[in-house]
């Protein structure tokens, strides 16, 4: 067993605004691109162009239908559907790390990450098992857990230009739907954020006090004013169009 | 068990990124971002792709980037990549090929066009696909002397593309966009979650951030519909009628912008109301040839642009007995009618009739009542000086879902008919042009197809025809090119039909050809209708036994389904490995406040050790054009004009100063419009050509931009600061002011070819549908498609939509990629899911009128009750594309395509009618209506094509990407 902090200096995290996310995917596919070269060992394919390919992915996007309930005068609203990504939420009371045999998961005191030190890890696996998100993936060909760093070789890099110093997958979210920062701090734009919408937690039932917050769908469809006024008509004669017409165009 | 340990391992924050980082353009969709490719130094000393992200400078994609984006090393290291030229050595459709060397492929090449050319050009049909160097491409058809060119927008989005330009002087996407920043209200229409990609999402999510209302109109609610505030699932192929609805709903309440419509559009032109002059419903002009409006200050006619006139909208003109009403008369009488009110069209559209009406009271609020005043002085193209800017904050994108139908040509111009009446088009809030664009159809080229053995064409091959004049027929009335484009079949066929080349070749209709060349187009799998029985067209054989189209050759970069029926194979080099340019004479990347163009550059030399090589298409076109001693290609002396592509890009001249790229070009600065560096000798815009432009290029980033002045930032087809600018830079030659033209005059001088006037006449079984179709207003009539399969025995739609990460057939050996979408089942509603009694993991047979298919079924409730999807190019031939041939790609993927004929079925009129628009040509994809019955699991997919021997080796089991420090 690895013991957690007692408490960290910052709670770095993302917040995703499930609102905006279209289910496009980019956020998978630079996360899978930056961590292949990066912390520890690369993220493999194996059978990559075969029947069963399986493949390392620290973040996943899924898709759900939601149909909501009649609304008041019988009618069924359209069904709406929803895309949730997800990575480790680096949790605060992460059972991956407290059920980690080796001491190769940890979570840093400095900023609340979530890490697995890859020289210790026997893949065991116990760690995806604790894990109530399913948030970490086995490494088909090292045989190592992976999981999300928060990209922390690329928030901390000087060797990156300052605005690229968050994760891989906020840099290139085309619909802004994914921010970074630190969620310790009240003030910061994401807890701001959290607080003018709303935000969750994922399955807080789990008792795992994630750090990432999910900002929740503004509704949809449902306030519709169905007493919203139409448009008057400028005459109930088609005729009178015209008429209307030529008062309106003295009116200019 | 290890003992716990609080001391925490040291982890590198901050290693080395990357030895270099090379800016250049994607090119894994059609969107052109800029991406930076982050570049290691390997053991070998050679430098390798690391990492792929989005360029922050970049005008498209500013820093972010897709999925297909970042997985583009996936790409450029794809087992499916050909290695060298290939000569078929097996039947066709077999995969049997042997390498040869470039030597012999080009000879080859030569050796079958050369005598073509001397003889009879028109028996070479060259046509490209995804290509993204059509002025370069289509140069090439036009010196070696074919008219049979084209690119795929017949099969991809003409119609969108025809009916912006012809109502508006240009369309969406690459045409024009939204004015992200300002708008209030966003209406999406039929948009597959591409064209563009990144672009949408970046401004949905500005859309979001500040919480405007975006609705979706679309009958499958997934992606960017998923995020919106309203679904409207519509039923497919009513758009059109919706949207008038729409209009009726406006006109009835006068929400609409008098003074918009006065100044800039044809809407107060008299059109000739004399049923018995040969100019019956043409526009009236003064004797000076210009568009005749009544003067509301004295009543009485005048030309439409003269000093001080103010345009009366409800003119009209009596002479000789004849009313001549003005164009919004005749506006108001159709849309005010009955027909088109939310009550009439809702059993059609399935749109409930109040939704109609409170999305019309939105539409009509945000326009006028929450209309935006920038203040910024302009200047209009009649001298009036404006204070202000006034914008109608409503804003609209569509694509292939509202164009790819038999009537998605009106149902564009309807929707264009909507911006314009609420005054949203160049306005602040609206939609924005984005250079070249503005530009009107009487501004582009009219096709070109006169035919002179061993000389150049005439003239460029597409373009926008006026009138009857302008078809390309031959001196018997037949169509003078191979896919009848410009024919009166499909008289406006701006982008040609690619998809028609293949059968009309195959049935020697309207004549015979002898070699299809094919350049990234894969018209033997998804690109094409009815693919088995392409596939069976190109393999076919006469009587003797020889092929029926005698020689195919296709230029791609992998093994693709297409390159098993080519003869001799021209292998294309990965997007990283190429020039390319994003020209201004093409599909450039503009912005609506900039002129933009890019590059793509070598990022990596294009290496295939132990194997001939591959090249670059544009270089390998313009050795054949020397080889052939094509004019332009070929200098006095007999050497190349031309060494390859870069020297191209940097020194050709289409007009004098104006080349593929518009930034770095060699003269001196001169004022705002054109500045370069200081003392450089450089300027932007019009200038000589820069033997080192593509340094340039590269130094700054891979693109260029030019922006436009603040005054001239909207109302550009009327702002002289813009018209000046856009001299200036170099888009057009002269000043090129225009009204919108609601009333299409082109149209109507077909419909009166249909009634029997002029001098070119339409064949008789085709004037019922002229008179029907090309209908100078926009209008609405059923899928054609709804009048020979019985709604009744086939009563579901089929669509499929291309998914956000995956684009295109060479997606699906993208080892990410193929994670994410790597089958795809037939998505069905709940009432059809019910019926049928299906459960997951269930199989269906579906059939059209046509074909049927076997494939797997899952349910989706966020779908139109009588609408089935799925998504589109996932399914793979076996042996394609390196995959293995038991892949779930090729087992139980499939394609809709088989359920589609090029050709509606029989009628009875012994008539075989084309499943394309009537006005344009554009493929009829979403018109296909189906039936769906459960059937017992197959073993893969139905039809199953057979196996392809691949020319590439088996790939890897596993990818495990090293590079630089890590290998």
């Amino acid at each position: 067993m690895t013991d957690l902090p007692e408490k960290t200096e910052r709670k770095l995290g993302l917040v995703i605004d499930l609102d905006t996310c279209v289910g496009c995917h980019a956020c998978v596919i630079a996360c899978k691109g930056w961590n292949t070269e990066n912390y520890g060992a690369p993220l493999a394919d194996a059978d990559a162009y075969g029947t069963d390919p399986v493949g390392a992915f620290l973040n996943r996007i899924h898709t759900f239908e939601v149909q909501p309930d009649p609304r008041e005068d019988g009618s069924l609203p359209p069904a709406q559907m929803f895309h949730l990504p997800k990575s480790c939420l680096h949790c605060d009371d992460a059972p991956c790390v407290t059920v980690c045999p080796t001491g190769a998961s940890y979570k840093r005191v400095e900023d609340g990450i979530v890490l697995v030190n890859e020289t210790d890890c026997i893949g065991c696996g116990l760690c995806a098992w604790a894990c109530p998100y399913g948030a970490r993936e086995m490494d088909p060909a090292e045989k190592v857990m992976k999981k999300c760093t928060l990209c922390v070789d690329r928030i901390y890099n000087d060797n990156l230009p300052e605005a690229d110093r968050q994760p891989a997958c906020v840099r290139t979210c085309p619909a802004g739907a994914r921010h970074f920062g630190d969620l310790a701090d009240p003030d910061s734009a994401v807890s701001r954020l959290v607080e003018a919408r709303g935000g969750m937690d994922l399955m807080p039932e789990q008792g795992t006090k994630p750090v990432n917050k999910y900002l929740p769908p503004r509704p949809r469809d449902a306030e519709i004013d169905v007493l919203a006024p139409y448009l008057a008509p400028v005459d109930e004669h088609p005729k009178g169009f015209l008429g209307w017409l030529d008062r309106a165009l003295g009116k200019l | 068990m290890i003992a716990p340990d609080r001391t925490q391992p040291h982890v590198d924050t901050a290693p080395k990124v990357s030895d270099e980082i090379r800016k250049t353009t994607c090119y894994m969709c059609a969107c052109r971002c800029g991406i930076d490719v982050h570049m290691k130094r390997g053991a070998d000393g050679k430098l390798q792709v690391a990492y792929i992200e989005g360029n922050r400078d970049h005008p498209v994609n500013r820093g972010v980037l897709c999925a297909k984006g970042s997985a583009g090393i996936m790409q450029h290291l794809s087992p499916a990549r050909l290695r060298a030229p290939l000569k078929r050595t097996g039947p066709r459709g077999s995969g049997q090929f042997e390498e040869i060397s470039w030597e012999e492929a080009m000879e080859t090449a030569r050796g079958w066009l050369a005598p073509l050319r001397e003889q009879a050009p028109e028996k070479l049909a060259f046509f490209t696909g995804r290509d993204q160097s059509q002025s370069f491409t289509s140069w090439w058809a036009q010196a070696f002397g074919t008219p049979n060119y084209a690119a795929h927008g017949g099969f991809c989005s003409v119609n969108m593309a025809a009916a912006g330009i012809y109502t508006m002087g240009g369309a969406f996407w690459e045409f024009g966009s939204p004015d992200w920043e300002r708008t209030k209200l966003f209406m999406l229409f039929g948009v597959a979650e591409d064209h563009d990609s990144n672009p949408i999402k970046m401004g949905l999510g500005k859309l979001k951030a500040r919480g405007a209302k975006v609705i979706g109109v679309n009958p499958i609610r997934t992606g960017y519909n998923a995020v919106s505030d309203e679904w409207v699932g519509i039923t497919p192929g009513t758009d059109g009628l919706f949207i008038l609805s729409l209009i009726h709903c406006l006109l009835k309440a006068g929400r609409i912008d008098l003074s918009y419509l006065a100044r800039f559009t044809n809407a107060p032109v008299l059109v000739n109301g004399d049923p018995k002059s040969p100019d019956h419903g043409l526009l009236l002009t003064t004797d000076d040839g210009v568009h005749m409006v009544i003067d509301r200050r004295t009543g009485k006619p005048a030309p439409f642009d003269g000093e001080g006139v103010e345009p009366d909208l409800a003119g009209s003109l009596r002479r000789a007995g004849v009313s001549h009403r003005s164009v919004m008369q005749h506006i108001a009488e159709r849309y005010l009618s009955d027909d088109y009110a939310p009550e009439t069209t809702e059993r059609l559209t399935g749109i409930p009739a109040n939704t109609t009406r409170r999305i019309a009271a939105d539409l009509a609020r945000t326009a006028f009542d929450e209309a935006i005043t920038l203040d910024r002085p302009w200047t209009d193209f009649r001298g009036h000086r404006h204070e202000t800017m006034t914008g109608r904050p409503v804003s609209f994108h569509a694509m292939r879902g509202i164009s790819a139908h038999s009537n998605g040509f009106q149902t564009c111009r309807a929707l264009h008919l909507l911006q314009i009446l609420l005054g949203a088009v160049e306005t602040p809030g609206g939609m924005r042009f984005k250079p070249p664009y503005p530009k009107p159809a009487t501004a582009h080229p009219k096709p070109h197809c006169r035919v002179t053995p061993g000389k150049p064409l005439d003239g460029p091959h597409l373009g926008f025809v006026q009138g009857p004049d302008d078809l390309c027929l031959t001196e018997d009335g037949s169509p003078a090119r191979i896919d009848k484009a410009f024919s009166w079949e499909n008289p406006m066929s701006a982008h040609g039909m690619m998809h028609m080349v293949i059968s009309n070749a195959h049935a020697g209709d309207p004549y015979p050809i002898d070699t299809l060349f094919l350049y990234m187009a894969n018209m033997a799998w998804n690109s094409s209708m009815n693919t088995a029985e392409v596939q069976r067209m190109l393999s076919d054989t006469d009587a003797g036994g020889d092929y029926v189209i005698p020689r195919i050759i296709v230029s791609d970069a992998y093994s693709s389904e297409m390159v098993a029926y080519a003869d001799l194979v021209l292998p294309d080099t990965t997007y990283l490995e190429r020039h390319d340019c994003i020209s201004l004479l093409d599909r450039p990347i503009s912005e609506p406040e900039a002129a933009a163009d890019a590059i793509r550059w070598p990022v990596v030399e294009p290496e295939r050790p132990g194997h001939a090589g591959v090249r670059g298409f544009q270089s390998t076109l313009l050795d054949l054009g020397h080889r052939l001693k094509l004019p332009g290609m070929t200098a006095a002396d007999g050497s190349p004009v031309y060494s390859d592509y870069a020297d191209y890009i940097q020194t050709h001249e289409r007009r004098a100063g104006v080349g593929p790229l518009a930034g770095w070009r060699v003269g001196e600065a001169e004022g705002e419009s054109t500045p370069a560096t200081a003392g450089s000798g450089l300027r932007h815009g019009r200038g000589a050509p820069n033997g080192a432009q593509l340094d340039s290029y590269i130094r700054n980033g891979g693109f260029w931009t030019g922006h436009i002045p603040e005054e001239a930032a909207f109302y550009k087809p009327w702002n002289r600061a813009y018209q000046d600018w856009a001299v200036a830079i170099g888009l057009y030659d002269k000043p090129l002011p225009y009204v919108f033209s609601l009333w299409c005059e082109p149209l109507r001088r077909f419909q009166l070819a249909a009634e029997g006037q002029g001098r070119r006449q339409p064949p008789d079984h085709l004037r019922a549908r002229i008179r029907a179709t090309l209908d100078p207003l926009p209008i609405w009539y059923p899928p054609l498609q709804d009048g020979h399969a019985d709604p009744v025995e086939f009563p579901l739609h089929a669509l499929t939509q291309r998914p956000m990460a995956m684009y295109h057939s060479w997606g699906s050996q993208n080892a990410w990629l193929r994670q994410i979408h790597g089958m795809n089942p037939l998505y069905v509603p709940t009432g059809v899911w019910e019926a049928n009694g299906f459960r997951t993991g269930d199989w269906a047979r579906v059939t059209s009128q046509h074909g049927e298919i076997t494939v797997p079924v899952a349910h989706m409730a966020a779908l139109n009750p009588n609408t089935v999807w799925t998504w589109n190019a996932i399914g793979k031939r076996k042996g394609a594309w390196a995959l293995d041939p038991e892949a779930p790609e090729a087992k139980k993927g499939f394609l809709l395509n088989h359920l589609i004929h090029e050709l509606l079925p029989p009628k009875g009129d012994g008539l075989r009618w084309s499943n394309s628009d009537p006005v344009t040509g554009q493929a009829a994809w979403f018109d296909l209506r189906v039936k769906i019955e459960k059937v017992a699991a197959p073993r893969q997919t139905y039809p199953d094509t057979g196996t392809q021997r691949s020319p590439v080796p088996p790939a890897p089991q596993t990818v495990r990407r090293t590079t630089g420090a890590k290998e």
